[in-house]
């Protein structure tokens, strides 16, 4: 028991530091970095918000990165084609993310294994598909540029320090989802859905709340791409990007709650590193991907805490 | 709106199902047999054309260039499919679908970058070959030959698949171990090779598709990743491992694609995956049975 709490302090020791680390940050590091570091923010929260389906509940959920592109090109629509306050964008693209989430999660809870992943995959590409044909809203194939944003969100640090607020923000709500009777019941869900039927839990309905969840706050790293990028393309929902957010969670785990974003950090630094000595990036996350399939399923942080409870197990044997 | 453009657009999006059929075919039958859930499907194709491409134009894009190529294409696709199975796939077998999506994804990724080391970014094009050039008339309606040897070419593979599947004795095997895997072993038939043979066809298969579409359009990077999608939701549609279920469903999005774009051109991109959500909505586990 007082392991137990040990390392719960130990966790949250962590969390305290990493996150004093961030905050100062911006001060050392050149604008590039700074940008690049909110770049890992919202990719962190967009791979999060998927492990809520795919790693808890479970759920061959393929096509992830719809959520995102809608609650971006929300925002990007609201700030270019109305007059809407900025306030607005931001509400109004999480819900439209998570409304976009329960029409296409009504229908795919319904399936089971790879039919609902096929699923996902057919009704996100036919978001992706609507998107990139409307031009009279969402500008086709050229997509939205210079999205205007409000005075105090121009400059990069200001745009980090919000990306860091509001992904620490979500880390909990979603930490405290996971850790609630909603969560616990959605692993069971996971576990054993035949069990958890004839218990009396709804299964579908519990998976489609998580779904419905995971696209609203993939939603909100809509917004948060937004502000970081200041445009948006139709590429954001096409599906070889919901592909590269199922690395990040399989990379850092999809067991271990950080999993997802230490798997979103490692990418995208990596890419931009890679990026610097070849223009064949593509090629280094095939090989790496492959290694880590074959050699480590069950992800870094995954393989760290097996190390880690073998380890406590033993000592308590002792 | 006349009869005979009608005609030759639903002619056009038949030769096209065709397309998708030899694709999905090979797609469906390594689904049904290994349970794979193969990504690299589309990449193979993309290797199809592109070695179709350089077989043609070895041969100064002459007569002769095509048929060698249709002929090399598919089978140089195979060996590499046989050396992706023995050497990757063959150990992720008991693994869950998204590990094994994934290890295929990661295929994708790399043979995109190797075709792009290989053979450049530039778009390449392929001649048809004089003998299927031009176009004939039938019923008012002017249709292009080499839709017409598509035509001839999906029901020979689905012809030829189904003797194989049905009337060899390799064949029954396959069909069985698509059904039991565990009593096939148990009955003392060496499973490995079946795997490996099955998952060869297949990518002869993607490659033979890849090389049939090289003529007909530029060959470009990213050409994989259409396809694959379109693919796979043909083989869930048709049901899961069903060959006749990839022929109908190929059938059904070629020509509703090939009738959005006379009607609605300008959202014609959203028909397949339209049908494909409507289908997969009315009949969640596929139009046919899911294991054959």
């Amino acid at each position: 028991m007082s392991t137990k709490k040990f390392s719960n302090y130990l966790g949250l020791g962590l969390a305290v530091a990493g996150i004093l680390i961030l905050l100062i940050l911006p001060n050392m590091l050149s604008q590039y970095y700074v940008y690049l570091i909110a770049t890992v923010f919202t990719t962190a929260l967009l791979a999060s918000s998927l492990n809520l389906v795919l790693g808890y509940g479970g759920l061959l959920h393929l096509h992830h990165g719809v959520f995102f592109g809608v609650g971006a090109y929300t925002v990007a629509i609201v700030m270019t084609k109305t007059s809407w306050p900025f306030a607005v964008a931001v509400l109004l693209a999480p819900i439209i993310a998570a409304l976009i989430a329960l029409v296409i999660g009504w229908f795919c809870v319904r399936l089971r294994g790879l039919y609902f992943g096929m699923l996902t995959l057919a009704l996100g590409q036919l978001v992706w598909a609507i998107v990139y044909r409307w031009n009279a809203l969402t500008e086709g194939d050229n997509g939205i540029h210079a999205i205007p944003v409000p005075e105090f969100l121009t400059s990069i640090n200001s745009v980090y320090y919000t990306t860091l607020v509001v992904l620490v923000l979500a880390l909990i709500i979603l930490y405290v989802i996971n850790k609630s009777p909603f969560g616990l019941t959605l692993l069971a869900t996971r576990d054993n859905p035949v069990r958890s039927e004839s218990v009396g839990i709804n299964v579908k309905r519990h998976r489609l709340i998580a779904f419905v969840i995971a696209g609203f706050f993939s939603g909100i790293a809509g917004v948060l791409f937004v502000l970081v990028e200041r445009s948006v393309a139709p590429s954001l929902l096409f599906w070889n990007k919901s592909a590269e957010i199922l690395i990040m969670c399989l990379m850092g785990g999809l067991t271990v709650f950080m999993g997802p974003t230490l798997g979103a950090g490692i990418l995208v630094l990596l890419s931009m590193v890679v990026g610097l000595y070849t223009e064949y990036w593509l090629l280094v996350l095939g090989l790496l991907l492959l290694i880590l399939v074959l050699f480590l399923p069950q992800g870094i942080l995954g393989y760290a805490m097996e190390k880690y409870d073998k380890r406590r197990s033993i000592g308590g044997e002792n | 709106m006349d009869f005979a453009t009608l005609a030759s657009q639903f002619f056009i999006g038949l030769s096209r199902g065709m397309i998708f059929f030899i694709v999905a075919a090979g797609l469906t039958l390594i689904f049904g047999v290994l349970r794979i859930t193969n990504f690299a499907h589309g990449a193979l194709y993309m290797l199809g054309a592109f070695i179709a491409y350089s077989v043609s134009t070895l041969f100064g894009q002459g007569p002769y260039g095509f048929w060698l190529a249709l002929l090399v294409a598919p089978i140089a696709v195979m060996l590499v499919s046989l050396v992706i199975e023995r050497g990757l796939l063959r150990f992720i077998y008991n693994r869950n679908h998204l590990i094994q999506m994934l290890l295929t994804y990661s295929l994708v990724l790399i043979a995109g970058d190797l075709v792009k080391i290989i053979w450049g970014t530039e778009y390449k094009s392929m001649d048809i070959p004089g003998v299927l050039r031009g176009s004939f008339n039938l019923w008012g309606a002017s249709l292009p030959w080499y839709n017409a040897f598509l035509l001839i070419v999906g029901p020979i593979v689905a012809l030829g698949l189904w003797l194989f599947l049905s009337k060899t004795h390799l064949g029954k095997i396959c069909r069985a171990t698509a059904t039991d895997r565990e009593m096939v072993d148990v009955l003392g038939i060496n499973s490995t090779r079946v795997f490996a043979m099955v998952f060869a066809l297949g990518g002869w298969l993607a490659g033979l598709g890849g090389a049939l579409i090289a003529p007909t359009t530029t060959i470009s990077m990213g050409m994989d990743a259409s396809i694959i999608i379109y693919a796979f939701l043909i083989v869930v549609i048709g049901g899961l491992g069903n060959i006749w279920g990839a022929l109908i469903s190929s059938i059904i999005m070629g020509v509703g694609e090939a009738f959005g774009i006379l009607f609605i051109p300008s959202i014609a991109i959203i028909i397949p995956y339209m049908i494909a959500g409507v289908l997969l909505i009315v009949r969640p586990s596929g139009l046919l049975k899911s294991a054959w």
